[in-house]
């Protein structure tokens, strides 16, 4: 129940409301000028806005290269997440329940790609994929992302295993169950909403991911690769059209990865301290 | 409780993928940075500091590294102004609206970052959609050339990307305090501006150290933005990164740069680590 | 025979407000449809030990809170003093409380704790500092000052809790449900100690329990919440002997709910009769199990005995008495608390007439 903040605590809230809607609109207003602008005959810049037209999205739907890109995303995403999840679920299960030599570190070890600068971790997978002597493609992409996102994997699912009631497991032991039957039958079903939020979320980073991406790219580009090497080239109003269709589709992944946890028993506090809690 | 075989297979594959594909990366970096490259760029795997040497002999680097850290800093200082209050409002005084506005803000977050700095560059351009209104509405009469291709613009694009960033951890802090603290405080006499200053701001810090900390790391390192807004005058530390593993090809430079830009925000991190630990209690 | 004691507020007169120190009037409150308090009226003697008892559910924290001052009134007034509480928000008001976990700051110190209603107003450092020790003196945790409250147990809390609340000297202390948290043992002792401090400080408790025990050891008064209304507000002998409604009789100790019929000043229920005052038509009585005694003897009695005889059915055997179930002719079936030896086949009992109490519904 929230504290009665009477009079003259309201001449405060007031102001602060404001303040609070500045920084709503800072936050906002730039991704609201692209979306109206992707609609802009004028093309890019200028103002007011005029000639709205849907040309920017025909050409995009013509533009075979970025639908290459878009693909090899896909692809790209769709691996990350197998890989992250496999690595990321046995590990928060293993920093749950497990004691071996070397924890602490460990766990810093998984988290550091989530807080060091995406070129740290590029840099040192392309160098060790120089020594190796394997050549930069998708693949080393798929591994940079695999890798990175891992953490996302741990984190989803520690939180999830430190909210599951342990007494369940116990039961399905004592009800003559063994270790594997119980992990299948009991501890993968209480894990399943957050490694389905896990997997939108690496999903919808890696979709997004261009610092490690960067480093090590082949030959096939990667959608946001894509989008930067022609923004380096000039600008054109098909990028904000695209850009408009990245954001939808962004908003659409975090708001069904956000129901998922509301559904999953937890409000926007759990959420927010899961989120961050792992990661500082 | 769980048999060797269980903690076994569920210890060794994630531990062998992060020791190969995370640990040895990162020592493999800092190989690189004890190596020389030969003008018919040959990588020389003999070990010299000539690289460390070089980075504090030539001034340039400092002097970038310094710039970079200045307008971390600053995006720093800028998200927790935006970043803090917010969080104090969305926290303590949204009422119904709460979840709401919780979502609002973290939306931003899981957009696109291209996306973002590049609404920026169309924002802030000569012809882009602020000057052309500054004229329109007589502000100014020539499009002003500091907007864009400048420090100024790197600090506004980060700020904008990274104040959602700083926001979380000190939202989840906020949220963490316990609403009898609050009401305790008025019971005994203090005004909500009191209970603010005595209760709810010594409880949040070590959410706006996290959050600080965040923002400073990541913008520090980061190299989209100064490429799409930054210009010439813009150009920050990883910046001359790239470009070592780029054209100007001498990637055990460029190694060295990255292993001092990772032991300095290893520093840090442990630094706000202790420092968090510090002013948290419960 | 006479009518009980009822919770109705006394007329609006200067007088009435100058007597008591709060006067909550006609108080109701609602959260969107659900309404929590209805018509809630209760006033606070100066010094007084007032407990407000209740199940969960009943409105009682929710009626420290509108006096505290962290929710506003849907409807009525709360004044303090001849002046309008409820107009005021929670820090002018010269109410402090004890919360039921306690709400220690974590990053102050017990000494800060303590200080802090002080400091927050001001108060000189030197004065601050005798008063805080004063304080800590009282509740025994002097020798804590200086730790933090995370390391410090909860009992230990608690009196940290009382302290902070009892240096700004309030004329109302609010307590919610304090001594749930601690354990048996602890919370008697604790019980003794606040009653004594309360004595001590002459200061007004408003005591908000959900344990009737815990209520009927240390009030002056009671206040028994039920459904957001005040059922009765009498002092506990009185609650107990006189209790105004079935719902007080039931919820205070165990009772018979004799569901009578009266015709010409005789009530009947179950085969048995007595005199009352009542008039024709159902009525609800209450009958104490300890007020059944078994055998020839007839408890003392001035308006009459009522005997009877009745066959023992079951018997729970509870330590220093039993409680039995028996079963007159008709049928009807009693508690009786004794400890007399039962035997088989139909015995008698007797009741006094005086504790047989009209009950409203």
């Amino acid at each position: 129940m929230e504290p009665d903040m009477t009079a003259p605590g309201k001449e405060k809230s007031r102001w602060l409301g404001a303040y609070a809607a500045l920084v709503f609109t800072f936050l906002y207003l730039p991704v609201l000028v692209l979306i109206v602008y992707s609609f802009n005959g004028g093309g890019v810049g200028g103002f007011p806005p005029r000639n709205l037209t849907l040309d920017w999205y025909r050409q995009l739907l013509e533009d075979s290269a970025l639908w290459d890109s878009v693909l090899n995303s896909l692809v790209v995403a769709l691996s990350a997440m197998v890989i992250s999840i496999a690595l990321g679920l046995p590990a928060a299960l293993a920093l749950d329940r497990v004691s071996f030599p070397g924890k602490a570190l460990f766990r810093r070890l998984v988290l550091l790609p989530l807080i060091l600068p995406g070129i740290i971790t590029g840099l040192s997978l392309l160098m060790l994929v120089v020594m190796i002597g394997l050549k930069l493609s998708l693949l080393t992409i798929i591994l940079g992302h695999g890798t990175a996102l891992i953490a996302v994997a741990t984190t989803e699912v520690f939180a999830g295993l430190q909210k599951a009631d342990r007494a369940q497991e116990e039961a399905s032991l004592d009800l003559g169950a063994n270790h594997w039957q119980t992990f299948w039958r009991v501890t993968l079903a209480n894990l399943k909403l957050p490694v389905i939020g896990a997997a939108l979320l690496i999903f919808t980073l890696s979709m997004d991911e261009i610092a490690v991406s960067f480093f090590l790219i082949g030959r096939d580009n990667t959608l946001p690769l894509e989008i930067w090497s022609r923004l380096r080239r000039g600008m054109t109003p098909e990028i904000n059209a695209v850009s408009t269709i990245i954001f939808l589709f962004s908003l659409t992944m975090i708001v069904i990865w956000y129901r998922l946890r509301v559904r999953g028993g937890e409000d926007a506090t759990d959420i927010a301290v899961a989120a961050t809690e792992e990661i500082a | 409780m769980f048999p060797r075989a269980y903690k076994i297979a569920v210890s060794l594959p994630p531990i062998t993928w992060v020791l190969l594909f995370l640990l040895l990366p990162y020592s493999v970096l800092f190989l690189y940075s004890f190596w020389t490259v030969t003008p018919s760029q040959q990588i020389v795997h003999q070990w010299n500091t000539s690289n460390y040497r070089e980075l504090l002999q030539v001034p340039v680097y400092l002097e970038v590294l310094l710039r970079s850290m200045r307008i971390a800093g600053t995006v720093t200082l800028l998200s927790l102004l935006l970043g803090y209050p917010l969080a104090y409002f969305v926290s303590f005084h949204a009422g119904a609206r709460k979840e709401l506005l919780y979502q609002l803000v973290i939306i931003p977050l899981w957009v696109s970052y291209l996306v973002r700095a590049y609404a920026w560059k169309t924002i802030l351009g000569s012809d882009g959609v602020l000057n052309t209104l500054l004229q329109y509405l007589h502000i100014t009469s020539h499009p002003q050339q500091f907007l864009l291709y400048s420090p100024f613009a790197v600090v506004l694009t980060l700020t904008h990307i990274y104040t959602p960033f700083t926001f979380l951890p000190i939202y989840a802090a906020m949220e963490h305090i316990p609403r009898p603290l609050v009401e305790a405080s008025q019971d005994l006499g203090a005004t909500p501006m009191h209970t603010f200053w005595r209760v709810i701001l010594p409880l949040s810090i070590p959410g706006a150290i996290a959050g600080a900390t965040f923002s400073f790391v990541l913008s520090l390192g980061d190299f989209l933005a100064p490429l799409l807004v930054g210009g010439p005058s813009g150009i920050m530390i990883s910046n001359i990164v790239v470009s070592l593993f780029g054209a100007a090809y001498n990637w055990p430079l460029g190694a060295a740069i990255s292993a001092c830009m990772m032991l300095l925000v290893i520093a840090l991190l442990f630094a706000t680590e202790r420092l968090e630990k510090k002013w948290s209690l419960t | 025979m006479e009518q009980p004691f009822t919770a109705a507020a006394p007329p609006m007169s200067p007088n009435t407000v100058s007597k008591a120190l709060l006067s909550v009037r006609s108080v109701a409150k609602q959260f969107g449809n659900r309404i929590v308090l209805r018509d809630c009226s209760l006033d606070v003697a100066e010094g007084e030990f007032l407990s407000v008892l209740g199940e969960s559910g009943s409105g009682k924290t929710t009626l420290l809170r509108l006096i505290a001052g962290f929710e506003a009134c849907s409807d009525g007034e709360i004044w303090m003093v001849g002046q309008r509480l409820d107009l005021l928000p929670p820090y002018k008001r010269c109410v402090n409380t004890v919360f039921q976990h306690y709400a220690l700051f974590p990053h102050l110190s017990v000494f800060d704790n303590v200080a802090y209603g002080l400091r927050v107003c001001g108060t000189p450092p030197t004065e601050v500092r005798s008063r805080v020790e004063e304080a800590l003196t009282m509740v025994k945790m002097c020798a804590y000052a200086h730790a933090s409250p995370a390391k410090i147990s909860g009992g230990q809390q608690q009196r940290v809790a009382l302290a902070r609340a009892l240096v700004n000297r309030p004329r109302l202390l609010l307590l919610d449900e304090p001594l749930s948290a601690l354990d048996a043992n602890l919370r008697r002792q604790m019980q003794l100690e606040l009653k004594t401090l309360q004595r001590e400080l002459g200061i007004a408790f408003l005591f908000v329990t959900h344990d009737q025990e815990e209520a009927m050891t240390m009030s002056d008064r009671i206040a028994l919440l039920h459904g957001g209304e005040v059922e009765q507000v009498a002092n506990p002998q009185t609650i107990y002997r006189m209790p105004a409604t079935a719902y007080v009789a039931q919820f205070i100790g165990q009772t018979n709910l004799l569901h009578a019929r009266v015709t010409g000043g005789i009530a009947e229920c179950g085969g048995l009769r007595w005199p009352t005052a009542q008039g024709n038509g159902p009525a609800t009585y209450s009958l104490r199990p300890e007020c059944i005694v078994p055998g020839a003897v007839s408890p003392p009695s001035e308006g009459g005995c009522v005997r009877f005889r009745a066959r023992l059915v079951a018997q729970v055997f509870q330590g220093a008495t039993k409680l039995w179930q028996i079963e007159c002719p008709s049928g009807f079936r009693l508690m009786v608390r004794t400890s007399a030896r039962g035997g088989a086949g139909e015995m008698d009992f007797a009741f006094s007439v005086e504790d047989v109490v009209w009950v409203r519904d």
